[in-house]
């Protein structure tokens, strides 16, 4: 269990992270969602005691970070794959961490072999791959046996085989009823993976809701209509009792009916149908919709304003 | 968090990694290889010595002028010990498994301090042997006045250079900056600042040159230095605690 209370960090003028609170429970897989500069890696650094929280507190089990005896036999965490020595061997990486929290040698061997990394063990850690690097960072998480992991973008580098072994080695150890908190900002690989969801923007907390609430709420399943007898077929809309929304696009978009029924409708009443079609909002639109107001580095589609020379920099200054 | 588990943990990490190999053997090799060429060379032209360089000649700390080389290899040493940790992104991980950063830090210090005092002592009472043998007739012996506390003084010379220069470490984090503050200060700065009349006396209060006061066992006549060999390697190891309680105030606070 970690739990967040009021967690603020401001750098200077600019707050990283709002304000968070909320809690990630055992058991079960959370997804800690955001876009890019949300405050998702921050977040993560103070949860470990790297990073000062401006305001606020993290607690794990009750405890403060530096307050756990072998902090690593409680929350295992990968947070950045190259955060080692690469001139280090993967073996001597994982010793001097079970070295420094009591841990058994013979655990280092085991987790090599977790994770894949037997054969290359005795090899620098600088010749590996993204993908071994970040298998080589998971191992160092799952060294103490915790019962809270915490993973930062572990799919990131990885090939497809990789990712389903990862999705799969997360659901596992919340099936052992370990806490896992994951990072990413892919709503598309959270679906998969998640069974809750925290989702962030510009630091402040947007959502706290399981995955399934969140799917209910926002996978909205809708038919598309489009007629050139549109009020008639309004007027008929609304003595069948069916909410429709009018878009500002001419079609009409109605929620919790089935295309077939709006068809049959149209027919029995002899309007003509441009389109009628069944339409289903994506998570990702959804996770977009949801962080629209947060994004933090917008790319912008139309291209930037050409420079005056002469322009309004020189004016009124 | 048992203290002992931190330092088995820095002593594999020192261990597993070449930099640590490489720059204690270049140490090692400079310090020992200058000290006999230079102490064969002072031996040959002793003879066209006048009265007064032959009454102040010190063969000891003639077969210690190799230091001044080898005490860069040091330096080097002690920054990449530390800063090792940053430039590769380790001290996040280092500090998640011993998040108390007292701990942590006096264990590496500790863990690199002992090794580099157990070769820095070796080098010394080989590189005086050594020393003394290409001065033949000119040599000191370890039993003389001064002599062993000099061989015994050059290990700890080696010894606090390597700290202060992890203390620097901790505080600036990058390699290369504390590279390029340690090695021109201590290869260039100081020695100006030592040789020119007029900041001799602010220089002779710099760790380097009162540090290898230790080394020193005939006082050069005319030297007016206002401490010690034990006072001035006192001063050189106030410097150390100043930049590693320094390095220490930083670390506490800093986000890592």
């Amino acid at each position: 269990m970690i739990e967040l209370e009021g967690l603020t960090k401001r750098y200077g003028e600019k707050t990283a992270v709002n304000n968070l609170t909320f809690a990630v429970r055992p058991g079960i897989v959370t997804g800690f969602l955001g876009p890019n500069g949300a405050g998702k890696s921050t977040t993560m650094r103070m949860m470990l005691g790297l990073d000062r929280p401006t305001a606020g507190d993290v607690r794990i089990d009750g405890k403060h970070y530096d307050q756990l005896k072998d902090p690593l036999t409680y929350i295992g965490a990968l947070l950045d794959a190259k955060a080692m020595h690469g001139g280090r061997s993967a073996h001597n990486h994982l010793l001097c961490l079970a070295q420094s929290n009591g841990i058994p040698k013979k655990r280092v061997r085991e987790v090599l072999d977790t994770v894949g990394l037997t054969a290359v063990a005795k090899k620098k850690a600088k010749g590996f791959s993204l993908g071994m690097g970040q298998r080589l960072g998971i191992a160092g998480a799952l060294l103490g046996d915790p019962r809270i992991l915490m993973f930062d973008e572990p799919v990131n580098g990885l090939d497809p085989e990789g990712i389903h072994w990862i999705r799969n080695l997360m659901k596992t150890l919340a099936a052992q009823g370990r806490t896992v908190f994951v990072s990413s900002h892919l709503m598309s690989e959270m679906a998969l993976t998640a069974d809750h969801l925290v989702v962030i923007g510009q630091g402040r907390l947007l959502a706290d809701t399981s995955m399934a609430d969140f799917i209910a709420q926002n996978s909205r399943s809708y038919v598309r209509v489009r007629s050139p007898q549109r009020e008639r077929l309004l007027d008929v809309l609304h003595g069948a009792g069916v909410t429709v929304v009018e878009t500002g696009n001419g079609s009409l978009e109605i929620d919790g009916s089935k295309s077939e029924y709006i068809g049959e409708l149209a027919a029995q009443y002899q309007i003509a149908l441009h389109e009628l079609s069944p339409q289903q909002a994506s998570l990702e639109e959804a996770f977009m919709q949801l962080t629209a107001g947060s994004v933090e580095y917008h790319a912008h589609s139309d291209a930037p304003a050409e420079q005056q020379p002469w322009g309004d920099g020189w004016k009124g200054n | 968090m048992a203290a002992i588990q931190v330092v088995r943990s820095e002593w594999t990490k020192i261990r597993s990694v070449a930099s640590t190999v490489w720059t204690l053997s270049l140490a090692v090799v400079v310090t020992i290889a200058l000290g006999m060429l230079i102490s064969a060379l002072s031996k040959n032209d002793f003879d066209t010595r006048n009265a007064k360089d032959k009454l102040s000649f010190d063969p000891t700390y003639i077969s210690f002028a190799g230091m001044s080389l080898g005490q860069l290899a040091m330096i080097v040493f002690g920054v990449l010990v530390v800063s090792n940790e940053y430039s590769t992104g380790m001290i996040r991980t280092s500090l998640a498994a011993v998040p108390q950063r007292a701990t942590f830090l006096v264990s590496k210090i500790a863990v690199a301090t002992g090794l580099v005092l157990a070769v820095g002592l070796v080098t010394s009472f080989v590189t005086f042997f050594l020393g003394q043998a290409m001065l033949g007739e000119h040599k000191a012996s370890l039993g003389d006045t001064g002599v062993l506390r000099a061989v015994i003084g050059g290990g700890l010379y080696m010894t606090l250079i390597a700290m202060f220069s992890m203390g620097v470490a901790v505080m600036l984090r990058s390699p290369m900056l504390s590279l390029g503050i340690l090695m021109p200060f201590f290869f260039l700065i100081s020695n100006i600042l030592g040789n020119v009349s007029a900041t001799k006396k602010i220089g002779r209060f710099l760790p380097d040159q009162a540090g290898s006061k230790i080394m020193q066992v005939v006082t050069p006549i005319g030297d007016d230095t206002p401490y010690g060999p034990w006072g001035g390697l006192g001063i050189m190891a106030l410097w150390v605690l100043a930049a590693l309680v320094g390095g220490y105030v930083l670390l506490k606070k800093r986000d890592a």
